[in-house]
């Protein structure tokens, strides 16, 4: 084996331990999003849904299913990429993985490849349940598609990058806590922003989260608040961002080498 | 010839709160050795290691693994190593057998597992290879910590103080184990605060202290050294000069004239005390007290450091 080719078992190693993680848990991480997803069906698609019907022409029940999937995307991909990076920080194993033949783009790669592959499954089940309550169609599959896969790498890229910047747990809940959860509610995943009054649905056009749950919901019914260009253009733009802010971790060593 | 296993050129470094913790360190060890770094608390041993490991980023300087720069040949250089750490690092969740065959993996080599289930056996560890590492006792922990820098089957293997905590049949394995490393031709860098385990182990032996490397020498050569005792005579006349008659002896004044001191090999057939007493008989030289002593560690760091000043 050459020694400037890719450490392909080193990255198997990371990722199929990080899965493993994930099936030792198994009950919790099916059960917690199906109940949860259910839950969400019950107040908002029953209780407001009895009353909103329809948007943009519609079901309500249906019209929250891809701001829903959005919502779990996003949070799952956050705290499954900052927590697989932060745990060996916090139990000293990080050491193992700074002393192996593995490259900081692998080491990457690995861990947000498995935060991604995480949080699209969840998805899957989310999307799965919501069958259940609701008739869901979908336009376009492969955009739905390509939407979960960009949208899980992406927001498990910035996780990752949380995850090396927290000391200390508190640390590794305060962005998601502060800025992400209010951002995905604010982010139209269970009404339209033309439903906001202004200036609120101006403020709104910047928060990133606006443009993913449209971009997504077009994907199912041809119909967002934004065109699926600008979704994709600010998807790609956040996405960039995240990998240029590695790119620096990798140039000096931040938080993980002294 | 070939290159030497690990070489160490002007090491630096200094950490963000700007103390200096290696200074300028110079080492070439050669295939196959068992060298031991010897040094107190602080000195500097686990920084070294940490940067040969990729762990520590140095200050300034050079580091070859087999002739790979540990920079621009990481990947070659660090396939080549193993580390044992001075602190049990472990997922806790995970079974022995998975965390010893992730380090394997990790480290970029196919999965074999008969060849790890011969280490956990050499280990002692294979009972319990299906257990949980949170369900391990401290030594078990200690001997998954070094399944694991096995895992890959490593050239260099560094040890950093693996005998702290560990109790006396622990200390008696771990050397056997070494042993059989050695007689695979893998070499092994290990620390310790202890000269006796130096002596047992080592075939080379560095001694380092504040951030400097003092002395690297073969371990008997360095014995020798630490082999001198003193014989100290508290006298009962204090004396300026040393008197003639004693001229040809390895004799020193010292305390301002209140005590002989006379270095002599513990280990020769003849320690040239007797002969020494009775010409103190003769001269009529009293004394009123007498001790004799090992030169310690200490002694040792005292007069290297005294020597580099
Ligand atoms: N991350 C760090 N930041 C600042 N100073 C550090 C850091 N790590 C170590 N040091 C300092 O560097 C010096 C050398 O530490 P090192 O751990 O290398 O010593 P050591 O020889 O391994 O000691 P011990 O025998 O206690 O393990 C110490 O004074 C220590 O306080
Ligand atoms: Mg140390």
């Amino acid at each position: 084996m050459s020694w400037s080719s890719v450490n392909a078992a080193g990255i198997w190693a990371i990722y199929s331990t990080e899965m493993a993680r994930m099936v030792r848990t198994i009950w919790q991480s099916v059960a917690t999003p199906v109940i949860t997803t259910a839950l969400y069906f019950v107040v908002f698609g029953g209780a407001i849904g009895s009353r909103i019907q329809q948007v943009g022409g519609v079901d309500y029940g249906a019209f929250i299913v891809p701001g829903l999937i959005m919502l779990s995307l996003l949070t799952q991909s956050i705290s499954n990429a900052s927590i697989g990076i932060y745990f060996p920080k916090f139990t000293k194993t990080i050491f193992e993985i700074l002393s192996a033949p593995l490259s900081f783009g692998e080491a990457v790669l690995a861990y947000v490849g498995a935060a991604a592959t995480k949080s699209i499954l969840l998805a899957l089940i989310i999307l799965v349940t919501a069958t259940a309550f609701v008739p869901v169609h979908i336009l376009h599959p492969g955009w739905m598609v390509a939407f979960m896969v960009l949208t899980a790498v992406t927001f498990s890229l910035f996780g990752f990058i949380i995850g090396i910047w927290a000391e200390s747990f508190e640390q590794l809940a305060i962005i998601p806590a502060l800025v992400v959860t209010p951002l995905t509610f604010l982010g139209g995943a269970f009404y339209s922003i033309d439903m906001l009054p202004q200036p609120w649905r101006t403020i709104n056009l910047l928060n990133p989260v606006v443009y993913l749950v449209s971009g997504f919901r077009w994907s199912f019914y041809g119909k967002g608040d934004v065109g699926v260009e600008t979704s994709l253009g600010f998807t790609a733009l956040f996405m960039a961002i995240c990998l240029a802010v590695l790119w620096w971790i990798f140039r000096t060593g931040y938080r993980l080498k002294s | 010839m070939p290159p030497p296993i690990l070489w160490v050129s002007a090491v630096t470094k200094t950490y963000k709160t700007g103390f200096t913790a290696l200074q300028a360190i110079d080492l070439a060890i050669e295939r196959g050795e068992i060298f031991a770094l010897l040094g107190p608390n602080g000195a500097g041993k686990t920084t070294l290691i940490s940067i040969i490991c990729g762990i520590v980023t140095m200050t300034s300087g050079q580091v070859r693994v087999d002739g790979h720069d540990i920079g621009g040949a990481y990947r070659a250089a660090r396939s080549m190593i193993g580390l044992v750490p001075q602190e049990i690092a472990l997922d806790f969740f995970t079974t022995v057998w998975n965390t010893v065959s992730f380090s394997r993996g990790l480290f970029g080599k196919r999965p074999n597992p008969a060849y790890i289930e011969s280490l956990l056996r050499d280990l002692s560890l294979w009972d319990k290879r299906d257990s949980r590492v949170i369900e391990l006792s401290g030594g078990m922990k200690r001997r998954v910590m070094i399944a694991k820098a096995l895992s890959h089957e490593p050239e260099l293997l560094f040890l950093d103080e693996p005998t702290a905590g560990v109790d006396v049949g622990l200390r008696r394995d771990m050397w056997a184990l070494v042993r059989r490393l050695r007689d695979k031709g893998v070499t092994v860098i290990l620390t310790t605060h202890y000269i006796d385990e130096a002596e047992e182990m080592a075939d080379r032996v560095g001694v380092i202290d504040g951030g400097r490397l003092l002395l690297v020498e073969k371990t008997a050569k360095l014995m020798r050294k630490l082999g001198k005792r003193r014989l100290t005579l508290v006298l009962q006349h204090r004396m300026a000069t040393i008197p003639p008659e004693l001229a040809g002896w390895p004799i020193e004044l010292e305390a301002d004239g209140q005590q002989l001191v006379y270095s002599f090999d513990a280990n020769a057939e003849d320690t040239g005390i007797p002969a020494l007493l009775r010409l103190l008989g003769e001269k009529g030289i009293d004394f009123k007290d007498l001790d004799t002593s090992r030169s310690s560690l200490e002694d040792i760091f005292v007069s290297l450091v005294e020597r580099a000043a």
